[in-house]
C-alpha cells in the first residue's frame, strides 16, 4: 500500500471577492498531523474543503502521491475521509443505517458487528436502533465520528471535530486520532477548543492576517 | 457499480418510507388535478375523451415537479450531499441512483394510478393501455431532466419556482409525444412512431442527464 503524501503548492483560495490566503504551501507525510489555526473567517474551512475537492481553488496545486487530486478523484476519495460542520447524517435513519450506507459506498465491506462495535466504542451502544434525529447534538457528532473507525481511509480531514463533545468523547477522539497517526495515517484538523493534540509528528499552520493589510500564513513543524 | 446503485436506491427508498406523507402528497396532487377537469369542463363524454391524454400528462408533469425540489435539497442541507460527492465512485452513478429512487417514489405511483383516472375520462381498452405505456416511458425522462434543474437550483432562494421555469420547457417533447401517442391510438392510427421517439428521448436522457446533473451538483455545493 502506498504510504501517502499530500502536497499543497502555492494554493490560493478566494470566497466572493475576498482573498482568504495565497501562496500557501505545505506537505504532509504519512504518520503526521496538521493542526490548522486561525481566527474566524481566516479560511480554515475553505482550506480543508479545497483539499477535499469540495471547493475549487483559485490557483495552485493539491497533489496526492505526486499527482493532482482533481485528476485522480476516485483514487484520492478512497483515501479521504472528510467530516465537516454538518454531520453528514440522515436524521431519519438510525446510526447503524447511516454508517452502513457510507461504509458500503466507500467500498469497505463491513459486517453488522463491526458497525455496532464502532458505535459502541463511541458510547452509543444503546442507541443503535434509534433514528439519529432523536439523539443529542453530541451523540450525533459521535455517530458521525464513528465513521473514522469503519473506513480504511488514509487521510482524515476533520473540521472542528470536538464541537459538542463531552470530555470523555474528546479524550476518546484524541485516542482514535493518535492511533491513526501512529498507524501511518494522516490527519488535518481545526479546532478552537483548547485541546492538546500530541502525536508523533505534529505541524501547525497559522492562517489569517498577521499584519494589517498583508495576508500571510506561517507553518511551524514540531517533533514531540 | 451495481452495488453502489443499489445502495443509493435503497437508502432513498428507506428515507421515503419514513416520510410517507411526501410520497402521498405527490400522488394525491396528481389524482386531484386530473379529477378537477371533468368537474370543471362538464360531463360531455366526447370532449373529455379528447382531452384525457393531455390532462393526465400535464398533471403528471406538475406532480413530478412537486417532489423535484427535494431531490437533492435534503441531502444538501444535512451535509450528506457533500459526503456523497467524496465517495470513490463516479458522481453520475450516484445521481442515477437518486433519480431512479425518485422515479420509483414519484413516477411509478402515477403510472399505476393513470388507468383509473383514464376511466374518469371515458378512455377504454387500448387507449388506457397506451396511456400507461407512454407514462411508463415518459415519467423516467421527467425525473432525469428534472434532476438537472434540481441540481442547478440547489441552495438558491426560491429554487422551487426556478426549477419549474427551467425544467417545464424541457418537458415539452415528452408531453407532445406522450399525449400524442394516446390521441393517435384513440383515432385508430398507429402510435409506434410516437413510442419510438419517446424511447429515444429516454435513452438520450439516461445517458446525458446524470452526467449533466453531476456537473451541476459540483458547482452548487461549492
Amino acid at each position: 500500500m502506498d504510504k501517502g503524501l499530500l502536497e499543497v503548492r502555492d494554493l490560493e483560495c478566494v470566497r466572493g471577492d475576498k482573498q482568504l490566503f495565497s501562496g500557501l504551501s505545505f506537505s504532509l507525510e504519512a504518520g503526521s498531523l496538521l493542526h490548522v489555526h486561525g481566527p474566524n473567517g481566516s479560511g480554515k474551512t475553505t482550506l480543508l474543503r479545497a483539499i477535499a475537492g469540495l471547493v475549487l481553488q483559485e490557483s495552485g496545486e493539491i497533489c496526492w502521491n505526486g499527482e493532482q487530486t482533481s485528476r485522480q478523484k476516485d483514487e484520492f476519495n478512497r483515501e479521504l475521509l472528510y467530516l465537516g460542520h454538518h454531520y453528514g447524517l440522515k436524521f431519519e435513519l438510525t446510526g447503524y443505517e447511516n454508517l452502513k450506507v457510507f461504509a458500503n459506498l466507500s467500498g469497505s465491506d463491513v459486517s453488522e458487528a463491526e458497525v455496532e462495535q464502532a458505535l459502541q466504542r463511541f458510547g452509543l451502544a444503546h442507541c443503535v436502533e434509534l433514528p439519529v434525529k432523536l439523539l443529542s447534538q453530541g451523540q450525533k457528532r459521535r455517530v458521525a465520528l464513528a465513521r473514522l473507525l469503519l473506513q480504511s481511509s488514509k487521510l482524515w480531514i476533520l473540521d472542528e471535530p470536538f464541537v459538542a463533545l463531552d470530555v470523555a468523547a474528546v479524550g476518546l477522539l484524541l485516542d482514535v486520532i493518535r492511533a491513526h497517526v501512529a498507524d501511518g495515517g494522516m490527519v488535518i484538523l481545526t479546532t478552537h477548543q483548547e485541546v492538546e493534540v500530541e502525536v508523533g509528528s505534529l505541524q501547525h499552520l497559522h492562517l489569517g492576517q498577521m499584519q494589517p493589510g498583508q495576508m500571510s500564513s506561517g507553518l511551524t513543524t514540531g517533533l514531540q | 457499480m451495481f452495488a453502489t446503485l443499489r445502495c443509493i436506491v435503497m437508502r432513498d427508498l428507506t428515507l421515503a418510507m419514513r416520510h410517507r406523507s411526501d410520497v402521498l402528497t405527490t400522488v394525491f396532487f396528481f389524482i386531484i388535478v386530473v379529477s378537477l377537469f371533468p368537474l370543471g369542463v362538464g360531463p360531455e363524454k366526447q370532449l373529455l375523451k379528447e382531452m384525457a391524454a393531455g390532462v393526465v400528462w400535464v398533471a403528471a408533469l406538475l406532480a413530478s415537479m412537486l417532489s423535484l425540489t427535494r431531490l437533492f435539497a435534503d441531502d444538501y442541507h444535512d451535509g450528506t450531499l457533500e459526503q456523497l460527492l467524496m465517495v470513490p465512485q463516479p458522481l453520475s452513478l450516484i445521481v442515477l441512483g437518486k433519480v431512479l429512487a425518485h422515479w420509483l417514489i414519484s413516477g411509478v405511483p402515477l403510472v399505476l394510478m393513470s388507468p383509473l383516472l383514464g376511466l374518469q375520462f371515458g378512455l377504454e381498452g387500448d387507449e388506457l393501455i397506451m396511456l400507461v405505456v407512454t407514462l411508463l416511458l415518459g415519467t423516467p425522462v421527467l425525473s432525469l431532466i428534472g434532476a438537472i434543474g434540481a441540481a442547478l437550483t440547489l441552495g438558491l432562494r426560491g429554487g422551487g419556482v426556478l426549477v419549474s421555469l427551467l425544467v417545464l420547457p424541457l418537458y415539452i417533447p415528452v408531453l407532445i409525444f406522450g399525449a400524442g401517442a394516446v390521441t393517435a391510438s384513440a383515432a385508430g392510427m398507429g402510435a409506434d412512431g410516437h413510442l419510438s421517439l419517446m424511447g429515444a428521448i429516454l435513452l438520450l436522457a439516461l445517458i446525458l442527464a446524470p452526467w449533466a446533473s453531476a456537473a451541476a451538483l459540483r458547482i452548487s455545493v461549492e
